[in-house]
């Protein structure tokens, strides 16, 4: 990169990025509102045995409670990777 | 009559909460109301000088807390607007000096000495401090600048607001949630550098109440001990009148959100 080109770089317009880590972050945050503490904790645990099977980061897992009349509601969702399942996930423990 | 109790917050730190204190407090002032002024932030004293009373603290909230000074001893009169008073926040270390009990008695005596409004200066966080100056509010304004962290904290903070707030204990209705966007900077959303109004009003879904311009004249009015919305010239001090108005119930349209159109001359000294 010449020096003209980095005194004319500008940059990179980043608000979009932001707006969508804001959009998804403070959803989480609504969800899990006065929702019990041990939640976190829950979540990690999870990650923890889910990462047994399959290759997953802790943002493929998403919980969500949710109350309606009386209901509460858990769900736990996880963004399987396109490479599925591990091959050999019965080994999976000691490979930490 | 008792006084309507606002409470100036934002979980985050250094986004202009004193600044805003001291404008809205000066505004209702400047609209014949009688307003006090209560700076929240204990061991971290400020909005004495922003509002240019500094030199005159005796006593402060804390000594009134506990009975070392009466509220008329403690109640700094402004030297502009003789319908404003400023309640010094006290530089001791003790976190402990405020008590909820202590703070309702200082509200319900302002409301018996006939103010109409109460403006609470909130410390940053979401500790003691920022507890006890939004626990007794009516109304809430929210100050947020147009960055994550700050957007991620108001959000918190209108969750607290919500929950944690005498009003919300009692089931007395909801406290009036007013988000006011502050440090915004047009020319930076134009090019896609700085997020939008619309972007901070989508994410935490409740409309902005005003738009404070980025501007120097902050800092100079800072500098004077004069609050900003004084300065009647200055884009600053006019989107804070508007949105004193707009709290008062006027409508009006927002200003200061598009990049100027800038003149020669402004151009080269900056305006
Ligand atoms: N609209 C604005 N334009 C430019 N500067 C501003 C604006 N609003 C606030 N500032 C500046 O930002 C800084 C922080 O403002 P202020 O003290 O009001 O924030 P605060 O939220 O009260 O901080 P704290 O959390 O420490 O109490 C000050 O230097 C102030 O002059
Ligand atoms: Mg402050």
């Amino acid at each position: 990169m010449g020096i003209l080109d980095f005194l004319k770089r500008r940059p990179e317009p980043t608000a979009t990025v932001a707006r969508e880590r804001l959009r998804i972050i403070v959803a989480q945050e609504r969800s899990s509102r006065g929702a019990p503490d041990y939640l976190p904790m829950m979540r990690n645990e999870l990650l923890e045995v889910i990462k047994k099977y399959v290759h997953v980061d802790i943002e493929a897992i998403n919980i969500n409670l949710e109350r309606d009349s009386g209901h509460e509601i858990l769900e736990l969702s996880v963004t399987l990777p396109d490479g599925k399942a591990k091959s050999d996930a019965t080994n999976a423990t000691t490979a930490n | 009559m008792t006084a309507e109790i606002i409470v100036v917050t934002s979980g985050k730190g250094g986004v202009g909460k004193t600044t805003t204190s001291a404008s809205l407090a000066t505004g209702l002032a400047m609209a014949g109301k009688k307003v006090a002024v209560i700076d929240f932030d204990v061991g971290l004293r400020n909005l004495d000088l922003i509002m240019g009373c500094e030199r005159r603290v005796v006593y402060d909230f804390v000594n009134v807390v506990h009975g070392e000074a009466t509220l008329k001893q403690s109640l700094i009169k402004d030297k502009r607007y003789e319908n404003l008073f400023v309640l010094a926040a006290s530089q001791t270390r003790d976190k402990d000096a405020l008590t909820q009990e202590g703070v309702e008695k200082v509200l319900d005596s302002l409301s018996e000495e006939g103010f109409d409004y109460v403006i609470c200066d909130s410390p940053a966080g979401i500790e003691k401090g920022a507890h006890l100056a939004m626990y007794f509010a009516d109304k809430a304004v929210v100050v947020v600048n147009p960055e994550v962290s700050s957007v991620r904290d108001s959000d918190r903070i209108l969750g607290l607001l919500a929950s944690k707030t005498r009003r919300a204990e009692r089931g007395e209705g909801q406290v009036t949630q007013h988000l006011l966007l502050t440090r915004y900077n047009p020319a930076r959303v134009a090019i896609g550098e700085m997020l939008s109004v619309t972007d901070v009003e989508d994410i935490l879904g409740i409309k902005v109440v005003g738009v404070i311009p980025e501007s120097e004249n902050v800092l100079t009015a800072s500098n004077n001990g004069v609050p900003v919305i004084v300065d009647t010239a200055s884009p600053a001090g006019q989107a804070y009148s508007d949105t004193v108005a707009r709290i008062l119930g006027e409508e009006r349209p927002l200003r200061f959100i598009d990049v100027p159109k800038k003149g020669f001359l402004q151009r080269v000294f900056g305006g």
